[in-house]
């Protein structure tokens, strides 16, 4: 907890990310962050949040968090539980779903993710865990949010792999590899929120969070930042957010 | 027809020494006793296919059965990384692991397209992406009809297809419910497969949204009570999650395996 905040830089994080979910719509969501933020969103302002995790629950209404994607609170409360290759095929594919969260590594400034290795790919530093769900999350869903800590080692200026595509080297990269999901709309950090540049699709600072100033986020990231004009500062967390992000992370 | 073995003489019978072997459950129904039989027949040159190698194939690899691994995403869900994979891959300990890397999607509609007879499936995926420049198994193809380019990968054959399953009756029709993944691809894309069931029962009775393999696309099914533990087969157990935090460090060290490695080998199943 920062000086001053009644809250953790990363429950703010999911705090922002759960504000961006939209109520009616459908949200593919991974463990960790992703699933907290989308689960506090199905509990304040978005009751009608359609959850799809990649184990094949669609709909899903777990009264917990889960352990992980095959967890069986959510075939229990989903309203269908459909096969794996359902799931890739039918909906996220075919552009069913709004809402990709992704995470990743390492971040490049144009929203391309690495989640396969630090080093060569014949001979790694660091072995990650590889694509899973993520490239067709990233190519297929309406938009992608990304959460992720900022920090040099993760915001870089050149991916060691590109596991999952954001926009490519730039405007014209995702149409031309016939991608037909929008793309990154947003990338949230601990620090503050990051948004594509609409002619040049550049990452770039639009708004900090409470007790962030914008050099903090330069600082944090390993390549020249821009930042917009005027950042927005991001609403504090309610206590009624808190409160529920808390329940849910220590039940 | 499926027989009904002890699971020791089933995997003796369907799993061979160079086999491509796939043993699926897609974070429940893990078939972690048959994965433990494997490790305690020594087998080897084995080539291990699977969407999520989590535990079950760290515990495969570090005790050195395998010499290739055709996957989509190696991590220990929920906790963090698979310590044995990593070893293999980053230092060839105890042996060299040679990797065929996919996205879950990719390997999704691989398994679709062997269980469909067919030589290769279709997929908007991939592109743009460095995979394709590492994985010889992922091609461009142009749709014949509309022009577009599109990404072809290999249709999924295993030798072995091991899974596991809440249940099965006498004859060796085989049930399973709850969140069912590729299961039903996998066994319907091996020569030969294993299924091993919390119990077999004298009728099994319809439920809603289960997968129901027939005996006659089954070759072994073996009672393993617990078998996916430390994952979960509805309707029987939880994931024993305490067991997923404990493989981080038990897995973290050559050493500490290696001992966790003796009990298992210890056990006659």
């Amino acid at each position: 907890m920062s000086a001053g905040t009644q809250w953790t830089a990363d429950e703010m994080m999911s705090v922002a990310a759960s504000r961006s979910l939209v109520d009616g719509t459908a949200c593919f969501v991974g463990i960790g962050l992703p699933s907290q933020a989308a689960n506090l969103a199905r509990r304040t302002h978005a009751p009608g949040l359609v959850l799809i995790y990649e184990s094949g629950t669609l709909g899903a209404k777990p009264d917990r968090l889960p352990l992980s994607i095959g967890d069986g609170i959510l075939a229990e409360t989903a309203d269908s539980v459909i096969t794996v290759p359902e799931v890739f095929n039918y909906w996220l594919q075919a552009g069913r779903i709004r809402t990709g969260f992704l995470s990743g590594a390492q971040l490049d400034r144009r929203g391309n993710i690495n989640t396969t290795v630090i080093g060569e790919y014949g001979d790694p530093k660091v072995r990650l865990p590889g694509s899973g769900g993520a490239p067709e999350i990233a190519a297929s869903c309406q938009e992608v949010t990304i959460v992720m800590r900022q920090s040099r080692r993760s915001f870089v200026d050149r991916l060691d792999f590109i596991t999952s595509l954001g926009f490519g080297s730039g405007p014209g990269d995702r149409e031309r590899f016939g991608l037909r999901g929008g793309g990154p709309l947003h990338v949230i950090t601990d620090l503050g929120v990051l948004e594509p540049d609409p002619q040049d699709r550049e990452l770039t600072l639009t708004a900090v969070h409470p007790g962030v100033e914008p050099e903090q986020a330069v600082e944090a990231t390993g390549w020249p930042l821009r930042v917009a004009a005027e950042p927005a500062r991001t609403p504090p967390p309610t206590a009624t957010e808190l409160d529920v992000l808390r329940r849910l992370t220590t039940s | 027809m499926a027989e009904i073995v002890e699971l020791a003489d089933g995997v003796a019978e369907v799993v061979r020494d160079g086999d491509e072997v796939a043993m699926e459950g897609f974070t429940h129904l893990i078939p972690f006793a048959a994965g433990h039989e494997v490790i305690r027949q020594h087998r080897r040159d084995l080539t291990l296919v699977r969407m999520t190698p989590d535990l079950i194939y760290d515990q495969v690899i570090g005790a050195g059965c395998a010499a290739r691994l055709v996957f989509s995403w190696g991590g220990n869900p929920g906790v963090g990384s698979l310590h044995r994979f990593r070893d293999a891959v980053q230092h060839g300990w105890p042996r060299p692991l040679e990797i065929e890397e996919h996205s879950h999607a990719g390997m999704a509609n691989r398994y679709a397209a062997g269980a469909s007879g067919l030589p290769f499936a279709v997929l908007r995926g991939y592109r743009g992406t460095d995979l394709p420049a590492q994985t010889d198994t992922i091609k461009p193809i142009t749709c014949p009809f509309t022009g577009e380019e599109l990404t072809a990968v290999p249709a999924l054959n295993p030798d072995v297809a091991i899974v596991h399953a809440q249940r099965a009756d006498r004859a060796g029709n085989v049930q399973m419910w709850g969140i069912t993944g590729i299961q039903k691809e996998a066994v319907l894309s091996a020569s030969r497969s294993l299924v091993t069931v919390e119990e077999v029962v004298d009728e099994l009775t319809p439920l809603p949204g289960a997968v129901v393999l027939p005996t006659w696309v089954v070759t072994a099914v073996a009672v393993a009570r617990g078998g996916a533990a430390p994952s979960y087969a509805q309707g029987y157990y939880d994931r024993d999650n305490s067991a997923y935090q404990e493989w981080d460090a038990i897995s973290r060290e050559r050493d500490s395996f290696s001992a966790w490695l003796d009990g298992v080998r210890k056990v006659v199943a």
